[in-house]
């Protein structure tokens, strides 16, 4: 009985929370049905259901081709980051070379530094590349990451050496280990990261309002901005269309990703 | 068909301490060689070093009148059984079986076949299917040595494979290891810290301490005349007694702290040529005394029993004796209470004797019990 109460309590107490966590987007999807009137006024609900919102922020903005530029860029960097993060954290915890984990933590270190402040030297570089306005330039600075590194080299760090002992007795070549054996075996770690770079990626607004100036590689998020500021008075539902379609990928690969995101990041920190 | 042989072979890892320090032996090809040691004495390095995940700080390592040094593990026709099996595990039990052999370039069918006939000999049919973690430890065990003799390597190594099994199991894959490497006719080089194991499996074993060789022969040698007091101590269950002993050369005597009186043939006292001594006596030559037992070059001394282990076929005595403690073994069954007083004998034919100063041993039991089966017929 005792445990029963407790149990309602605790539910009780969660789903409270999860609707004030979830309210400004529950908020947002109910405004994107509503005329600029109806809003005005304060209701939380609308009496009619309007789709005209919906209509309207496709047809100011190309904003599939915003969403298609967010989802290459959002996966370029994905995939661009699970290469280059698995393989340095393969040589870290792998290879045996001298200073390895002297360069191992000049390396993590480099995650104390806030991004902001490395942006300047970055676009400098992009800019001398001549890669404004080009998907290379929204993707490569971001394929190289301490922290993807860091949290792969904790759960590459548990596999039991003697597998790779075994594997190096057999004669299996380290790419062939690395495949094989070393990527099957942190698929959880690998997904999270993967899942991590994808919504960190999506989600990214500063860096892709600095490297385009047309709308030929520019990314979702500067689209929404778009929306906003195009008028003099802002229609706030045809915002919120545009905010419920920009987030409905993020969602998916979040109630997808979950468990494993849990999983992952946990692994990390406790090994 | 391979020899391994190592010569003046050292390991340091920081130039100072050695791990391992001039170890020279030579390991025939189709022999089961057994390294036994107390953790740490540097028997898994060396096994490490023959496999070449260990560098070779000082000495050669020749495997087939090939010296390989610094060749890499694959190329020295070698296979590996682990402490921790190191099988893969989101592979299945035949992928497991076969993964280094695509590596070798063996084509597909023969891949297959060969799995096929290692499974039955190992009783694995039914399971190569399966992932790892739905097996038993025995099961696993098994799938790590199919592992290794699939790839049909001269040489086999194995460090410590059954240390995680328990001791039913243990007796039984004991003899299935030996079973498999006198059909195969490989090379085997085991690594071990129990020396059951050793006495049980090997053609011959190497004792190391502290990184240094103490004596490698045939384990019965070797348990019958230790080479020193580490090995007579380490080797066989329950140990050697060991105990300060002096000589009296004009009366021709040894004494044991006052209790044991030996008489010496005085060829032997000019042979050993020194006064203080270690005694030595395996538990089952320590007797009840009896009438008969009052031979000369035998001595009669009396114990009070601290402890008493009645295993069934034998009974183990546990005695305060010189410093410490001792035991006695005899065969059947003994109703001896704690506290009971009783007398022991023992001879002087039994009796190890080791230089008290370097521990070597200067005078080795004659009085084994040795038996052959010779021309019975039924």
């Amino acid at each position: 009985m005792n445990g029963l109460l407790k149990k309602i309590a605790l539910y009780l107490v969660l789903t409270i929370t999860a609707f004030v966590v979830f309210f400004p987007i529950l908020y947002a999807f109910l405004i994107s049905f509503m005329t600029g009137g109806e809003l005005l006024q304060g209701n939380l609900f609308s009496k009619s259901f309007h789709l005209e919102n919906y209509q309207k922020a496709f047809e100011r903005l190309p904003l599939a081709h915003y969403l298609m530029n967010s989802f290459i860029i959002s996966l370029s960097v994905m995939i661009g980051q699970l290469v280059v993060s698995s393989m340095a954290a393969y040589a870290f915890v792998f290879i045996p070379f001298k200073g390895r984990d002297a360069i191992f933590f000049l390396f993590i270190s480099t995650m104390m530094i806030p991004w902001e402040a490395t942006m300047i030297p970055n676009f400098i570089t992009i800019q001398q590349l001549d890669w404004i306005n080009t998907y290379q330039g929204l993707t490569i600075p971001f394929f190289a990451m301490a922290f993807g590194t860091f949290l792969l080299r904790q759960h590459f760090k548990t596999i039991p050496k003697e597998l790779d002992e075994a594997a190096q007795v057999a004669g299996i070549s380290r790419f062939k280990f690395f495949v094989k054996i070393v990527v099957p075996y942190c698929k959880n770690s690998l997904i999270t990261l993967g899942a991590y770079s994808f919504l960190t990626t999506w989600n990214m607004y500063l860096w892709p309002l600095l490297v385009t100036n047309n709308d030929s590689v520019r990314t979702v998020q500067i689209g929404l901005k778009q929306l906003r500021t195009q008028e003099l008075a802002t229609d706030w539902g045809v915002v919120m269309a545009g905010v419920v379609v920009v987030i409905i990928p993020t969602l998916v690969l979040l109630f997808i990703g979950q468990k494993y995101l849990q999983k992952g990041l946990a692994q990390g920190a406790l090994k | 068909m391979k020899d391994v042989e190592l010569t003046h072979l050292s390991k340091s890892y920081d130039m100072q301490t050695e791990v391992l320090s001039d170890i020279s032996v030579s390991i025939h090809a189709g022999e089961f060689f057994v390294l036994v040691g107390p953790s740490g004495c540097g028997k898994s390095t060396m096994l490490r070093m023959i496999a070449g995940l260990e560098d070779i700080t000082e000495g050669t390592l020749t495997i087939g009148q090939k010296k390989v040094n610094d060749l890499h593990p694959s190329k020295r026709d070698i296979s590996m059984v682990f402490q921790n099996y190191a099988l893969y595990p989101h592979l299945s039990v035949e992928e497991n079986i076969v993964f280094g052999l695509s590596v070798k370039k063996v084509p597909k069918t023969q891949r297959k076949k060969r799995c096929h006939r290692v499974a039955k000999m190992l009783g694995l049919t039914d399971y190569l299917n399966r992932k790892p973690r739905q097996l038993s430890g025995g099961q696993r065990q098994r799938v790590a040595l199919a592992r290794a003799i699939v790839n049909e390597s001269p040489i086999c190594l194995m460090d410590e494979p059954l240390s995680n099994l328990d001791a039913k199991l243990r007796a039984q894959m004991r003899s299935e290891i030996k079973q498999i490497q006198r059909q195969l006719n490989i090379t085997m080089i085991y690594v071990t810290h129990d020396q059951v194991e050793a006495m049980t499996m090997g053609d011959r074993i190497m004792i190391l301490n502290e990184g240094k060789i103490q004596q490698v022969g045939p384990p019965i040698d070797v348990y019958n005349a230790p080479a020193n007091e580490f090995v007579a101590k380490f080797i066989g269950s329950p140990p050697m007694n060991l105990a300060k002993a002096t000589i009296y050369p004009d009366n021709q005597t040894l004494s044991v702290v006052g209790r044991i009186h030996l008489q010496l043939p005085p060829e032997d006292i000019q042979r050993m040529g020194t006064k203080e001594v270690t005694i030595g006596i395996r538990p089952e030559h320590l007797q009840l005394a009896t009438s008969e037992s009052q031979q000369p070059g035998s001595s009669k001394f009396e114990v009070k029993v601290s402890h008493v282990e009645v295993l069934g076929n034998e009974t183990l005595l546990n005695f305060e004796f010189a410093e410490g403690n001792w035991q006695a073994k005899w065969n059947g069954q003994w109703r001896v209470n704690v506290g009971d007083i009783v007398p022991l004998s023992l001879h002087y034919s039994a009796i190890c004797l080791f230089d008290t100063t370097t521990g070597n041993m200067i005078k080795q039991p004659t009085q084994n019990e040795q038996h052959l089966i010779q021309g019975v017929s039924i």
